[in-house]
């Protein structure tokens, strides 16, 4: 009967095990086997490369570049949209006039594809007739080339982003506030505890769980959505937006080197590893007060 | 002063919510008004739907969105199916190596599809499913985020109806159709929600791997029409994006209530 549950468990199990091995476990494996190759060309079948493609990596400077700026994109992004999530769900979440519409609004962005978004702020970070620079105008500065100037390009970007992705993470403070045990703020309230104090003493540490979780999230995001490149700057100007996955996908789709494509991708993923590794370790450890 | 604080708060919160809304409510003026209102507010411009007629003639919606439609739907139902399994079988089954696998798992949840995109595409064109509808879903229909959370709503299933319903001569898999299943509705849903939304939107993994009008879903021909070598004009690809997010916007502003709720229970967990 045991054996017959054991049985059991393996085929109830199997079709998503084959699956997940298939698309997830096994090609991260045969992502280091491929980085270890030269592409094939013509007629010449692939040569064994080694660590050559890691080496030419460390050469490449534009690798370098969409490591920096995917850096920046992150440290630029997510402390910015968690902090506003975090307002948003705090003004959701009190008697505030008008809050199913507040939380609609702050919530839409993030129901609609990062390619539709693109498209509509293309149109008002656009020089000429864009609306950024039309308000601009309007108060008597002159333009921004706000995606065309390499200074501005990667801002702008994080601008859009943080726009999307506030209102996604304030679903997860929100859903937090909402299970937070109601007694301790009686009893701040009978205490007399200003509304800053019991913030800063009472809400926030009760929220540091879902920060974690938000902030892992947040920053896995910011590695791994770049759709809005290939409307809004494909990368440009000279690299000034390139993004490691985007990167990727140049390699691999545009230039036809999927073994140095391969060779980043594996970067890309002992990054995020790195990232799970500290997740689960500061979640295990530190920030449970239940 | 607690009511110029609270003054205070309900300006800043109402500023950042125009400002939040604002791109939407923009893009269906332009896409309303003739072009010269683009950037010129006027309450009494008038209407027009000319645009809405340009961009239906210029891009094959009703094709694109036939996909997704399908792609969507395949991979819900068999992200359903799967995860279900799994997910019951970590819950309530022993077996031997149940942590490894599970430990599997919620590795995706890090190492996730999106990022394997060159590996990826060599298996799907040694499978010859390259511009296929199942093509674009097979990646994703083993979600580890769809078998946790299931893992996660079974383990709080009593143990007893289990138990009631195998003295009543159920079955493995009846116990589960019929016990579990029904009380994990709420989990469905909010899977089911997060899950139409997200692959409704999903954009990099189908751009690689369809070629034709014959598997390309809504986000990729909506970056074909709305690329700039394309030379449509700027209201017309307003109201194009609008065509694409409509159905799904309408069905979120309708049952906005569950959506909202779907995506924090599932972000609970």
């Amino acid at each position: 009967m045991n054996r017959l549950n054991q049985l059991y468990a393996w085929l109830m199990l199997l079709p998503a095990l084959v699956l997940l091995l298939a698309f997830t476990h096994i090609p991260a494996l045969t992502t280091l086997w491929h980085s270890l190759f030269f592409p094939a060309r013509g007629r010449r079948p692939s040569e064994f490369a080694g660590l050559e493609n890691y080496r030419s990596m460390l050469d490449d400077a534009v690798f370098w570049q969409a490591f920096y700026n995917n850096l920046w994109y992150a440290i630029g992004t997510v402390p910015t949209s968690m902090g506003l999530a975090l307002a948003m769900a705090l003004w959701v979440n009190s008697k505030i006039s008008g809050r199913a519409a507040l939380r609609l609004a702050y919530f839409t962005p993030t129901m609609l594809p990062m390619i539709a978004v693109a498209n509509i702020w293309l149109f008002f970070y656009t020089p000429e007739i864009g609306l950024f620079n039309k308000l601009l105008n309007s108060v008597g500065l002159s333009g921004i080339n706000w995606l065309g100037d390499p200074n501005w390009a990667l801002p702008s970007l994080m601008l859009m982003t943080i726009w999307k992705e506030a209102g996604f993470f304030m679903i997860f403070y929100l859903a937090a506030l909402q299970s937070l045990n109601k007694d301790i703020y009686a009893a701040a309230a009978v205490e007399n505890a200003s509304p800053l104090y019991v913030f800063r003493r009472i809400t926030l540490p009760l929220l540091m769980p879902t920060t974690l979780f938000v902030l892992v999230n947040a920053v896995l995001n910011a590695f791994k959505l770049v759709d809005h490149l290939f409307i809004l700057t494909k990368g440009g100007p000279n690299n000034a937006t390139n993004l490691l996955l985007y990167y990727i996908y140049e390699n691999a789709f545009s230039f036809f080197d999927s073994n140095y494509a391969a060779a980043l991708t594996l970067v890309l993923l002992t990054l995020l590893i790195l990232l799970a590794l500290v997740q689960f370790l500061l979640i295990e450890r530190r920030v449970h007060y239940r | 002063m607690p009511t110029l604080t609270r003054m205070f708060s309900f300006t800043a919160a109402w500023t950042l919510g125009l400002v939040w809304i604002f791109p939407l409510l923009y893009a269906f003026w332009a896409a309303f008004h003739p072009a010269e209102y683009a950037t010129r507010f006027d309450l009494f411009a008038p209407l027009t739907l000319e645009h809405f007629v340009t961009a239906w003639q210029q891009a094959p919606f009703m094709r694109y969105m036939f996909n997704t439609v399908m792609i969507t739907g395949l991979i819900l139902v068999f992200q359903l199916i799967l995860c279900t399994l799994a997910g019951y079988a970590l819950a309530r089954m022993p077996f031997k190596g149940r942590s490894l696998i599970f430990a599997l798992v919620l590795l995706q949840l890090m190492i996730v599809p999106e990022i394997l995109i060159v590996e990826n595409y060599r298996t799907l064109a040694k499978l010859e499913l390259i511009d296929t509808w199942l093509g674009v879903g097979l990646p994703y229909m083993a979600s580890a985020f769809g078998i946790f959370l299931l893992r996660q709503t079974f383990k709080t299933v009593p143990q007893e109806l289990e138990d009631a319903a195998r003295l009543e001569g159920c079955t493995w898999l009846g116990v589960l159709w019929k016990v579990y299943v029904p009380l994990a509705k709420p989990t469905y849903l909010a899977y089911g929600l997060v899950s139409v939304s997200h692959h409704w939107n999903n954009f990099l993994w189908p751009l690689v791997v369809t070629n034709t009008i014959n598997s390309r879903p809504l986000t990729v021909g909506m970056a074909i029409f709305g690329a700039p070598e394309s030379g449509v004009d700027w209201p017309v690809i307003c109201a194009g994006t609008l065509i694409a997010i409509g159905p799904l916007l309408i069905v979120f502003l309708i049952f906005q209530r569950r959506f909202l709720q779907s995506f924090m229970h599932a972000g609970l967990k």
